[in-house]
């Protein structure tokens, strides 16, 4: 049972490696959008203290969103989501491998970028801390929940704009605490703990439930 | 092994077929004929479980397949229109995940010894998107050479194959069958056999 | 007496069943309605609360409210549908889901529109930030999810499946939703909005929302059933009973 995850998540990341550009494009994507804000708002230190959090946080929403759409959408035209639904394994399984990875490309580099970006922001010390903490346990979130967007909007013509729209509703809970976190840090970094500890349910729910939903809705998509 | 009893698939709004039964044993071989749009390949996929079906009952080994579910799936192997293997891995790669995935315990120069047998040898290590339509098919019936599996449900696999090939794909089929093994088939074209025995579904009619 | 449960799950016996009721529930309707917001216009005191009383805007609440709880409860009752349509297999039981979305949409607009008046004339703001009303926008783009993705799919079969799952996520991420709205800050939770006083309220407020909700309810149901045979129509267009009916009422 874990070869297959393992061989599933290997293959993602392979494939991924070999399509370098692609996990480029979100990643500049993240660092394009967090640049326009200041200039469209304003870049007076205060103003961006507080709009920094927020601002990131949606950034890497947008941006692990754009990814999901070649979460599955790829294997489905090329007939290996088929053989992934026809093996002996738990389907489960092999939705958590893909999301696995998807993660590892998009989430992980955004976890990596944010103390440069928390930077551009202004952000003290203890914020950007706190930004890598909450974007470390959020963003695998991210990656599960939209897995289940990504199944349901398979195939579909205007897909993307779709699951946008199905998603982001989805995603409101992760942001709030996510960004709420980085926001209170700067205030009293001990006030941060009821909000990793919500976002830490958050992961355990999305990785218990998240990939069985996930699950019935790629055979849902494939009949 | 294999009993199919009152089935009924809708593709959309249509009733593609009702009231389909046919049973299969051990060393039989199930061609499957029928005009474009007579939901041949329907009948596959709600074989494989793939698709809900709206009425009957298919049974393997004498269990409805949807409470066997991961048990069926071991012992079957699908092949469809789609090729089923990624443009940017190589044909070892992509050999190793297909057979991962199917569960065939294999050692890697099992995954050699099948991209050989299936004549592409010099070829294993090029990502498949630069091989031909029927390199990419020989790559991707290789899995026949080391599945396990008793059940295989084949859809137009002669297609986009040179003579060689439809040998080879013929002759493997032929050695599963003569094996005790079952094969349900959708092809225009006549499959030998050397022993076991042939069914024949004309659906549409 | 053996009950078939399953009789009127088909669509052919529902679609009648359904014209019957129609009638009777668009009077209760009307008659509840009118009762309720007459009642609420008329027979309730000028002012609102204690403190800081309200003044005679705040009747717009007998809508507000009722198109609010019904909202909600008609999320309710979707996923309820999609469930029992995921469950047991039974078409009408997406059609019923599929009818119910848009009347809990517009209930979610006008409740949505109504609370932005009320803002405006009692807090001075078309739009305020407060956590009731970004709930409601949230089931808002819910309802609309719900909607275009069965739009956007082609084969009926697989919307109306993919659409029941959506419906049921939706189900369990709601009061996340809602409560992570209300609570941003789990250190102190606050709220700017109103809250719930059911029981601090004067008597004829409350039966005059009441009514107006239960009329409200009542709506739904006609609008819904009237809807619902639209679709039973449209999905059975292929089969015997529809060819008779049709060629009955052109003969007619």
């Amino acid at each position: 049972m874990w070869s297959v995850f393992r061989c599933i998540l290997m293959r993602d990341i392979t494939l991924a490696m070999r399509r370098r550009t692609d996990v480029m494009t979100t990643l500049f994507f993240f660092l394009i959008v967090v640049s326009l804000f200041p200039l469209g708002v304003g870049t007076e230190k205060e103003t961006l203290r507080i709009l920094g959090p927020g601002v990131i946080w949606v950034a890497a929403l947008l941006a692990s969103m754009l990814a999901l759409e070649r979460l599955f959408a790829a294997d489905y035209e090329d007939g290996t989501l088929e053989q992934i639904l026809l093996t002996a394994q738990p389907l489960s399984l092999l939705v958590l491998a893909k999301a696995a990875a998807h993660w590892l490309l998009t989430g992980l580099p955004l976890v990596a970028l944010a103390p440069l970006v928390g930077l551009q922001y202004q952000l003290p010390p203890d914020a950007l801390l706190m930004m890598v903490i909450s974007l470390l346990i959020g963003t695998p979130v991210l990656s599960l929940i939209g897995g289940i967007g990504a199944a349901l909007t398979l195939g579909l013509r205007g897909g993307g704009i779709l699951l946008s729209l199905l998603i982001l509703p989805l995603y409101i809970p992760v942001l709030v605490y996510g960004a709420g976190a980085v926001t209170v840090s700067m205030i009293d970094l001990a006030d941060t703990q009821p909000y990793l500890a919500l976002l830490a349910a958050f992961l355990l729910l999305a990785l218990t439930l998240a990939p069985v939903a996930t699950s019935a809705a790629l055979r849902i998509s494939l009949e | 092994m294999l009993d199919v009893v009152n089935l009924e698939c809708r593709r959309g709004d249509r009733r593609l077929f009702s009231d389909l039964s046919f049973s299969l044993s051990r060393g039989t071989l199930l061609h499957v004929r029928g005009r474009n749009g007579s939901g041949k390949t329907t009948l596959l996929r709600a074989l494989c479980g793939l698709l809900a079906r709206e009425t009957g009952e298919i049974r393997w080994r004498g269990e409805d397949i949807s409470s066997l579910g991961d048990d069926y799936r071991r012992d079957m192997l699908y092949f469809g229109h789609l090729n089923g293997i990624k443009s940017d891995l190589n044909g070892i790669e992509n050999l190793r995940v297909a057979t991962t995935l199917d569960g065939d315990p294999v050692v890697e120069d099992d995954l050699w010894y099948a991209l050989a047998q299936m004549g592409l040898a010099g070829f294993e290590d090029l990502p498949t998107k630069v091989l031909s339509q029927g390199q990419k098919k020989r790559v991707a019936l290789a899995r026949l050479v080391l599945s396990g599996a008793p059940l295989w449900i084949l859809d137009e696999p002669f297609s986009a194959l040179d003579l060689d090939a439809v040998d080879l794909l013929g002759g493997l089929i032929a050695e599963h069958v003569a094996a005790g093994g079952l094969v349900v088939l959708t092809t225009h074209q006549e499959v030998p056999l050397t022993s076991g025995q042939i069914q024949r579904l004309h659906l549409g009619t | 007496m053996k009950i078939n449960w399953f009789h009127y799950s088909s669509p052919a016996t529902f679609y009648g069943l359904a014209g019957r009721l129609i009638p009777w529930f668009a009077w209760i309707a009307l008659i509840l309605t009118l009762a309720g917001l007459y009642w609420g216009f008329f027979e309730t005191p000028d002012r609102l609360g204690g403190s800081n009383p309200q003044k005679e805007y705040y009747r717009i609440i007998f809508l507000h409210v009722s198109t609010a709880w019904l909202s909600m409860w008609l999320y309710l009752v979707l996923a309820a549908w999609s469930a029992i349509g995921l469950v047991f297999n039974t078409r009408l039981s997406y059609m019923m889901a599929r009818a119910t979305a848009p009347t809990g949409a517009i209930f979610t607009f006008i409740a949505l529109w109504t609370g932005s008046f009320w803002g405006r004339t009692s807090w001075g703001t078309w739009w305020d930030w407060d956590p009731r009303l970004t709930s409601e926008l949230i089931l808002l783009f819910l309802y609309i999810g719900y909607m275009a993705l069965h739009s956007a799919i082609d084969d009926p079969r697989r919307g109306d499946r993919a659409a029941a799952l959506l419906a049921l996520v939706g189900l369990v991420t709601v009061p996340i939703i809602f409560w992570s709205i209300n609570c941003p800050d789990p250190n102190q939770c606050a709220a700017l909005h109103q809250r719930s006083s059911l029981d601090r309220i004067d008597p004829n407020i409350l039966w005059a929302m009441l009514t107006t909700t239960l009329g409200l309810w009542s709506y739904s149901f006609a609008v819904i059933l009237a809807r619902v045979r639209g679709i039973i129509l449209k999905r059975e267009a292929d089969s015997q009973w529809v060819r008779d009916l049709v060629t009955a009422e052109s003969r007619a």
